[in-house]
């Protein structure tokens, strides 16, 4: 097993860029992880005033999501977990039509089905999320094994925490990755909790990229803080998946600033001490560090791309609270591709009860 | 026409499928060299090579799964599940994931997989190789569920499965995969879902059913017609989409129901039969609905004959309804 050992928080980000990102996309990549945070800050606020109703923060694990998004092609396909606000907005996807997604208004293209961060969007290539844990897994080697099938060169990649590699679909997808040596990537994001559980109860394994050698192919263990060891990593693996390789397991050791979501409260689980710690490797950090080590950033200009990112997420957000809510008989869109007669009536007995005034619409 | 019995005609609806769309492909356990246990994809390896009959390692959440993700990307996977009593690793895949993607991605991603899997008793299969659970699946928005009872409707129907936009659950009544034989017609012949078959004409009662009881169904029939009684029986073979029109209209013209399925009674399929006949057809019924089911009990091994509805209590249960009302 290759090894970039995550060195915790040292406080020393890597200078090492060969082969990393390059120098030209880490203001880029800095932007981005300046809007995944500014967007983490305000909507767990807008939580908490009811304005959306729920929220899953990716605080901390933007050196991931970005820096594996850098390294993927826009043909290549994501099948994220519900986390991965960096991945979305690195593919393209833009602020305000995840803020569609989470107000779950007239325009979010997902017509207000699912609860926030279960986002998709077929023109990103990125694969509509659910909330079981590791169901995306088997997906991303099926898609990757239709893609072979059809000689179209690009890799399937699949984002998933530490607590799904004890899920039945982590086994059954890297084992049927191994046997049909599809070309995908599981990057694991090991932000060391699965809502309470500490990742050293999640399993007796010393890593989590360890298993991978189980079905047969490589694992990695890299710092997650750092883009350009995750750059490196995800690169290496879709080079080896696209020459025929076989997939490759990384796992990304990032820590969740947040909790786990808005609906738990973790300092009943953890220490302030701990998170202090890992704050000290705090990834939009470490790159802030990198551009103003290579000139490209200095604290005025800092300030400003600060300020820029958190005035584009009021700005999205302005404009989805001003979209119309969901019409109520999109209810019924989308069970099928055409309507069973039994979807048909229970619609037509919908309108006739707001057409009669039994109910509101 | 080819006379077939019910499981080549699944082989055969498979190979032309396979013939028409090369995106058509299969995966399941021991489908490839071994042709399946029940011997349904039998010399589909040798015409279409391994990378259309995939053997897959022995987990069906990976079956699902891999087929969900194939599907995602613009394949047409029919992905095989050795006993339906082994699906349920795959249920978190099928009921979660398969059943909503198009709903939950707003119509962006149409997920068509066809899941075929035996289902049934009759084969002396006990607990783990008998089992009807098409409520189950029937009871989650979005997904088809088709039981075809005869080789040409195993064929068309599995063909109309394939070329569908919504994923399918289509069940295979292995308990007459060999013992029921038919015409079937050549080519690539569909049958269209959500219309009943009429099987057999009848006034003084409606018999309701579908997959291994339409055989059980006709006998009573025709042992009841030399009593005087005329059974109209109407195959389903779709449950979801349900044929409606067509179960309403037979009761409405004999004003009797007999609801007949060997899963087990306490919400089982013939629970939504009733109350749609309740619902809709209660002016026209001259006598209470009746059911013959599995009981509900698991599925017994030694007495699978006990448990199984068979044609002396579906022909009681006839006597009864008509002696009724």
């Amino acid at each position: 097993m290759s090894s970039t050992r995550a060195k915790g928080p040292t406080g020393a980000p890597s200078l090492e860029t060969e082969a990393g990102l390059p120098t030209e996309e880490l203001l880029p990549a800095y932007r981005l992880m300046l809007l995944s945070r500014a967007t983490d800050d305000r909507c767990l606020s807008l939580q908490r005033q009811g304005r959306i109703g729920f929220y899953v923060p990716a605080s901390g694990q933007e050196a991931a999501q970005v820096g594996a998004a850098r390294a993927l092609r826009p043909e290549d396909w994501v099948f994220p977990a519900y986390r991965e606000l960096g991945v979305a907005l690195a593919r393209g996807v833009p602020l305000e039509t995840l803020l569609d997604q989470f107000i779950g208004n007239s325009d979010d293209l997902l017509k207000g089905r699912q609860m926030p961060n279960h986002y998709g969007y077929r023109q990103y290539r990125f694969v509509v999320a659910s909330s079981p844990i590791g169901t995306q897994i088997t997906q991303a080697v099926g898609a990757a094994i239709a893609a072979r099938r059809r000689k179209d060169p690009i890799v399937t990649i699949t984002f998933f925490g530490d607590g799904a590699t004890s899920s039945n679909d982590f086994h059954a997808g890297l084992n049927f990755a191994g046997v049909f040596r599809a070309p995908t990537i599981f990057l694991c994001e090991n932000n060391q909790w699965a809502i309470s559980l500490p990742r050293t109860k999640q399993t007796r394994s010393p890593t989590l990229a360890e298993k991978a050698a189980a079905y047969g192919f490589p694992g990695v263990v890299v710092d997650g803080t750092d883009i350009h060891a995750v750059y490196r990593a995800v690169s290496e693996a879709r080079r080896r998946a696209l020459a025929g390789e076989g997939p490759t397991l990384i796992e990304a050791q990032v820590y969740r600033f947040g909790p786990h979501s808005t609906s738990d409260d973790p300092h009943r689980y953890r220490t302030d001490a701990e998170v202090a710690h890992w704050k000290e490797t705090d990834p939009v950090k470490r790159v802030r560090e990198l551009l103003v080590q290579a000139g490209l950033l200095d604290d005025a200009h800092d300030a400003a791309l600060v300020e820029e990112a958190r005035g584009l997420v009021g700005t999205a957000l302005a404009a989805a609270e001003k979209a119309a809510p969901v019409a109520p008989s999109t209810l019924f869109d989308d069970v099928f591709a055409t309507p069973t007669p039994r979807i048909a009536e229970e619609r037509a007995e919908y309108e006739a009860l707001v057409r009669e005034g039994v109910i509101k619409p | 026409m080819t006379e077939l019995t019910l499981v080549q005609a699944v082989n055969r609806g498979l190979q032309q499928a396979m013939r028409d769309d090369p995106d058509v492909l299969l995966l399941g356990e021991d489908i490839g060299v071994n042709g399946g246990v029940f011997r349904a994809t039998e010399g589909l390896l040798k015409e279409f090579g391994e990378d259309r009959v995939l053997d897959t390692p022995l987990s069906e959440t990976g079956i699902v799964g891999t087929a969900i993700g194939m599907a995602l990307y613009g394949l047409k996977p029919v992905a095989e599940i050795q006993f339906l009593d082994f699906i349920y690793p795959a249920f978190d895949q099928i009921v979660s994931e398969l059943a909503k993607f198009r709903y939950r991605s707003g119509g962006q991603y149409p997920c068509h997989v066809v899941i075929r899997t035996p289902y049934g008793g009759g084969i002396k299969g006990g607990l783990y190789h008998s089992q009807s659970t098409e409520a189950y699946f029937a009871h989650t928005a979005g997904l088809k569920v088709v039981i075809p009872s005869t080789p040409a409707d195993a064929k068309g129907l599995l063909l109309t499965a394939i070329h569908d936009e919504d994923p399918v659950m289509f069940l295979e009544p292995k308990r007459i995969y060999r013992s029921v034989t038919g015409e079937v017609p050549d080519g690539d012949q569909r049958i269209p879902f959500g219309k009943a078959r009429l099987v057999r004409e009848g006034s003084d009662v409606s018999l309701f059913a579908y997959g291994a009881m339409i055989p059980v169904v006709s006998e009573a029939a025709e042992l009841l017609a030399q009593e005087g009684i005329s059974s109209e029986v109407i195959d389903l073979r779709t449950l979801v989409p349900l044929d409606e029109d067509a179960i309403l209209a037979s009761v409405e013209k004999t004003g009797r129901a007999v609801v007949v399925h060997e899963a087990a009674r306490f919400c089982g399929f013939g629970g939504e039969l009733s109350a749609l006949l309740a619902e809709k057809a209660f002016y026209s019924l001259k006598a209470p609905i009746a059911r013959v089911t599995g009981f509900d009990t698991p599925f017994p091994y030694a007495l699978e004959n006990v448990y199984l509805p068979n044609v002396e209590r579906v022909a009681h249960a006839v006597r009864a309804t008509v002696r009724s009302g």
